[in-house]
């Protein structure tokens, strides 16, 4: 089975991986966020809490969790083996003068960068609430569901952390304007007829899912 | 220059150029001063006069690649103001003329930087990796026998042209130079396009992808991230579709070669 670990193991396999596990990640984003705009119903939370209680205890969503930390494990691994083998192979004399902003994005070139700054939020974020829901006793609601919803209350009380969100939805943004349509490109799923289309549905997918997810800490820390 | 341009003035330059005596020694930019540079010279024929002006003064002239200076060789090498090739687009560093820069300009002059291009001296550097990489897979089968007649095998026009666009690739590393990890992809993926596209290349078609891109990791290029900086950069237009190609090359013969190694 050697030619299956070399072939993840090249340069493009680990590309691939990349992309792959990436697009299944903008598929975790839609369901998170899907999930989440029950925070902005006006039922104190009592939808919430239902959705939270499913989703921490349906066994088919359990599954799932294992599939996700490994899409997780695996886009961040290979791309912090990709982004270290990709800086030594420059060498280590670097140009003296380079104008590379002259011909690409700034936050094309700072996808581990951007990635770095997502993982530091996802991880500050599972001890806020996942943390909390699986590892200790919370408080229930009148219908009986864990009381997910107290506990985004109180954390957004603090604008130490609804900054650290803010921040890590700017660099999801960034991160997810060049990921999305780049996932496509890896795949060589191009296609001079729908490339295009595939770079603007991008965009409307990064700035929609940000904007929706970054207005969650900033509601709670002003209305409630 | 004589009579080309009656009033283009001559001017006089500041050049950082990098210096190294060999693979083994720590380079570094030395300055120069240049004058009298016609408008009209190529950036080489400046260079030309540098190189002149030393051996003048009984200095060690300055290396660089060169052969053809009319952009098809794929020799001359630079890594001009920051910008491979220069500031001016789709032009050899022999296509650049001295009329884009100013009189009283600095100008920054570094070989090609990556790992899998060492600096032989100064501004030269050894591609030999890109040849390596050819060697692997860059070629096709041909009968041997008497000669085929012309366009025997019949290719619709686009698919001709299309082949023909990343045919062009000039090999002259500027993807290389330009892009931030290093990667060779839009070279390999160039070549490996070219030949997936035309039925004379499908008897190597999965080994050629395999090959080629085993042998690019092996040389130290790094991966691609898409971000572009070579298609902009690439003095004759390959565009980025081609790497997508290499990657649905790459994934379709992994999943179906009869490769086991």
């Amino acid at each position: 089975m050697s030619w299956i670990t070399k072939t993840f193991s090249s340069s493009i396999g680990r590309k691939i991986v990349m992309a792959v596990t990436g697009l299944f990640l903008c598929t975790f984003l839609v369901v998170h966020l899907v999930g989440n705009l029950q925070l902005f119903n006006a039922d104190n939370g009592a939808a919430f809490n239902a959705y939270s209680e499913f989703m921490g205890h349906n066994p088919l969503i359990r599954t799932m969790e294992i599939v996700l930390v490994l899409g997780f494990g695996f886009h961040i691994y290979d791309g912090l083996v990709l982004a270290a083998k990709n800086r030594a192979a420059r060498g280590n004399q670097r140009y003296v003068v380079d104008h590379i902003e002259q011909n690409s994005s700034w936050h094309s070139r700072s996808m581990a960068l951007l990635g770095s700054i997502v993982l530091f939020f996802l991880i500050v974020h599972l001890y806020n609430f996942f943390g909390s829901l699986r590892f200790t006793d919370v408080p229930r609601d009148a219908n009986g569901n864990e009381d997910a919803y107290a506990l985004v209350i109180s954390a957004f009380k603090n604008p130490f952390y609804v900054v650290l969100y803010v921040i890590g939805q700017v660099a999801l943004l960034y991160h997810l304007l060049h990921g999305f349509s780049s996932a496509f490109q890896t795949l060589g799923l191009t296609h001079r007829k729908y490339t295009p289309a595939i770079k603007y549905i991008g965009y409307g997918f990064s700035i929609i899912v940000c904007a929706a997810f970054a207005a969650m800490p900033i509601y709670f820390y002003f209305f409630k | 220059m004589a009579g080309s341009n009656p009033n283009a003035k001559p001017m006089n330059l500041t050049l950082k150029v990098w210096r190294q005596k060999n693979r083994n020694t720590q380079g570094g930019i030395v300055d120069y001063q240049v004058k009298d540079i016609s408008p009209d010279m190529s950036f080489l024929e400046m260079l030309d006069v540098l190189n002149e002006d030393l051996l003048r003064k009984g200095e060690e002239p300055v290396a660089f690649d060169h052969d053809c200076r009319e952009g098809i060789c794929g020799s001359c090498n630079l890594f001009i103001n920051g910008r491979a090739h220069g500031p001016e687009p789709g032009t050899t560093t022999c296509q650049l003329h001295m009329r884009k820069f100013n009189d009283g300009d600095t100008i920054t002059i570094e070989p090609w930087r990556a790992n899998a291009f060492p600096v032989n001296k100064d501004l030269s550097v050894d591609r030999s990796a890109f040849d390596r990489i050819i060697q692997a897979g860059g070629y096709i089968s041909v009968n041997t026998g008497g000669t085929p007649d012309a366009n025997e095998i019949p290719i619709p026009k686009e698919i001709a042209d299309r082949a023909f666009e990343a045919a062009t690739c000039i090999a002259c590393g500027a993807c290389v130079a330009s892009c931030k990890n290093a990667s060779a992809m839009l070279f390999v993926s160039a070549k490996v396009s070219q030949l997936a596209l035309l039925p004379q290349g499908h008897v190597e078609r999965k080994s050629r992808v395999e090959n080629m891109v085993a042998q690019m990791d092996k040389e130290g290029f790094g991966a691609c991230t898409n971000i572009g900086s070579c298609a902009a950069e690439c003095p004759v237009g390959i565009s980025l579709e081609n790497i997508a190609i290499l990657n649905r090359e790459f994934l379709s013969a992994k999943a179906t070669s009869n490769n086991l190694a």
